[in-house]
């Protein structure tokens, strides 16, 4: 118990008009400051899984979700999944944020991109917001490119920008966990590379769990990895450990590539 | 050989009907020619219409009244129908259970093709009436043709704005519910913004019907040329006073009539006009 910021505990998820889980008593740590990777072939369950952690999956009606998630935050032990009421969800919503495959800025100034989930979350003041702005910019590397068209939409940003713009929207909200889906995966190389650096950065102030499909990606950015199969969490370890010397012949096998 | 002739046919009918735009302008433009030439553009601010007692040919003939008419008639029911047609539209895409968005869609589009004197009808035998008792006059009038317009407008709106919204992707939406926003704030923030080329749109495909509409506007306008002083009071519109007054006129009335309708369909033109450029300005973007 020592350095988790989150855990699941037999986590199982059933989607709404399906039979069979699409996870499987899942036991998945998330050390605190620390980056965590979920690998695994195409349809294994990764997105199922983070977009559990911050509870998006409600958005959608009779999706069920058994055994506990919790969120070591503030101190404090809390079972997200015991999380009833909108404005609970909120709250947790704005402690775990989440950057999804395709950049998605909103309709609206890059200013107002950055201040919309303090905005939301009753910051008024606007030296603060001004404040608050230009740090999460500066923290997600944009900062030099906007300065100057703060105030034009952020609809004319390059893919790359948008998706820094979408981390500096999260990042802004000081959350305890930033959820990545496949963050490169509509990127290009230079893009894909800053955004790395940038998740790399991040790790000081926020734990990090990103799932990708780039094996390189994992073994590169990631200080622990999760490979899942099927629904099931076939193998967590240090990611050295997972791409070195695998527990798991199934790990073994889609680290080098024989399936997948 | 078939994709040639289809070419060469589709051709032809897009060039036919520029060839009948045009045409019907040059018509009305040259129909309307004594008029244009006796009254000028005072035509649009005289109130009165009267063919001469001894000469049928003649009189005085001015379009303010049923310009008026049109436009307060239209006014009220773009203010009725725009809010109502946003909230059916929000309801469908982002509110209503699954179970209940497929029969309310189908009723709206059934309301979208009743034909308009079904409306007229409903309007006059049922609908006055009760317009009556609630702000008095005689049923019949400026607020019953606004309120009824716009019940016929707003199945039209409703369907446009829904599917515009519909095409705000789920992941953008998802990332405003993942900053901690309310439903309410996702539709104000993202839905709203995003499909505001398809509102404006809807918006104004809508006022140009309203213009033009002519069957349900005649039985509860009340037909009279007279001035509105208050909401409830008769008056009459340009597509109205067309339909009524064609059969009998002559002469100069004709002429003046031709230049209503030369002023209705220069308007609905650039309504349309505006219209298409907005939904074309949202497909090149
Ligand atoms: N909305 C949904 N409804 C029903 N089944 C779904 C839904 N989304 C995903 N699934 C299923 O859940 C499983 C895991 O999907 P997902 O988590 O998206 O996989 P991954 O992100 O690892 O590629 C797949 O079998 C997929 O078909
Ligand atoms: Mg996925």
């Amino acid at each position: 118990m020592t350095n988790l910021i989150m855990e699941t505990k037999d986590f199982s998820f059933t989607y709404a008009g399906v039979d069979a889980p699409s996870l499987k008593k899942i036991n998945l740590p998330i050390e605190k400051n620390r980056i965590t990777a979920m690998i695994g072939p195409s349809g294994c369950g990764k997105s199922t899984l983070l977009r559990a952690m911050n509870r998006i999956h409600d958005l959608y009606p009779n999706n069920k979700y058994e055994g506990e998630i919790n969120l070591y935050s503030n101190g404090k032990k809390e079972n997200i999944l015991d999380l009833k009421k909108e404005n609970d969800l909120i709250r947790l919503r704005q402690d775990v944020g989440m950057i999804f495959q395709k950049p998605t800025p909103f309709p609206m100034s890059i200013y107002d991109n950055v201040a919309y989930g303090m905005r939301l979350a009753g910051v008024k003041n606007q030296s603060e917001l001004d404040g608050r702005v230009e740090k999460a910019l500066q923290d997600s590397a944009i900062w030099k490119e906007t300065k100057d068209r703060l105030n034009t939409s952020a609809l004319g940003m390059s893919g790359g920008q948008q998706q820094r713009l979408c981390i500096a929207r999260a990042v802004a909200l000081k959350p305890d966990i930033m959820l990545f889906d496949e963050p490169t995966s509509a990127l290009d190389p230079i893009s894909t590379g800053a955004i790395e650096e940038l998740i790399a950065e991040l790790k000081k102030d926020v734990s990090i769990v990103i799932v990708t499909h780039n094996m390189q990606q994992a073994s590169r950015l990631s200080d622990y990895t999760a490979f899942m199969y099927l629904g099931d969490l076939i193998e967590y370890d240090k990611t050295d450990t997972i791409f070195m010397n695998p527990n798991e012949k199934l790990t073994e096998d889609y680290i080098t590539g024989r399936f997948g | 050989m078939g994709g040639k002739l289809f070419k060469n046919f589709s051709f032809f009918s897009a060039t036919l009907s520029f060839f009948i735009l045009v045409g019907i302008f040059s018509i009305l433009f040259s129909y309307a020619q004594d008029s244009l030439h006796e009254f000028g553009f005072d035509f649009l601010g005289s109130e009165v219409w009267e063919a001469d007692e001894d000469d049928e040919e003649l009189g005085v003939f001015g379009g303010y009244i049923p310009l008026v008419g049109t436009m307060l008639s239209t006014v009220i029911a773009m203010v009725i129908a725009t809010p109502l047609a946003m909230g059916i539209a929000i309801f469908l895409t982002e509110i209503a259970h699954k179970t209940l968005i497929k029969p309310v869609s189908i009723a709206i589009e059934l309301l979208a093709a009743i034909p308009s004197i079904i409306y007229g009808m409903w309007g006059l035998f049922y609908f006055a009436p009760i317009m009556q008792s609630a702000f008095g006059g005689n049923g019949v009038g400026l607020l019953t043709a606004g309120v009824v317009l716009a019940i016929m407008i707003i199945p039209f709106m409703a369907a446009i704005t829904r599917d515009s919204m519909n095409t705000v992707p789920d992941v953008l939406k998802e990332s405003a519910y993942a900053m901690g926003a309310t439903k309410f704030e996702v539709i104000k923030d993202v839905i709203m913004p995003y499909s505001k080329g398809g509102i404006i749109g809807s918006i104004i495909l809508a006022l140009g019907r309203a213009l033009g509409e002519t069957m349900a506007v005649a039985f509860l306008i009340g037909s009279v040329m007279q001035i509105p002083n208050k909401v409830t009071d008769a008056t009459t519109s340009i597509p109205v006073l067309l339909a009524n007054n064609f059969s009998e006129a002559e002469g100069l009335e004709m002429s003046s009539m031709y230049y209503l309708a030369l002023i209705l369909f220069v308007v609905s033109f650039a309504i349309i006009s505006i219209a298409k450029f907005y939904f074309l300005g949202k497909k090149v973007k």
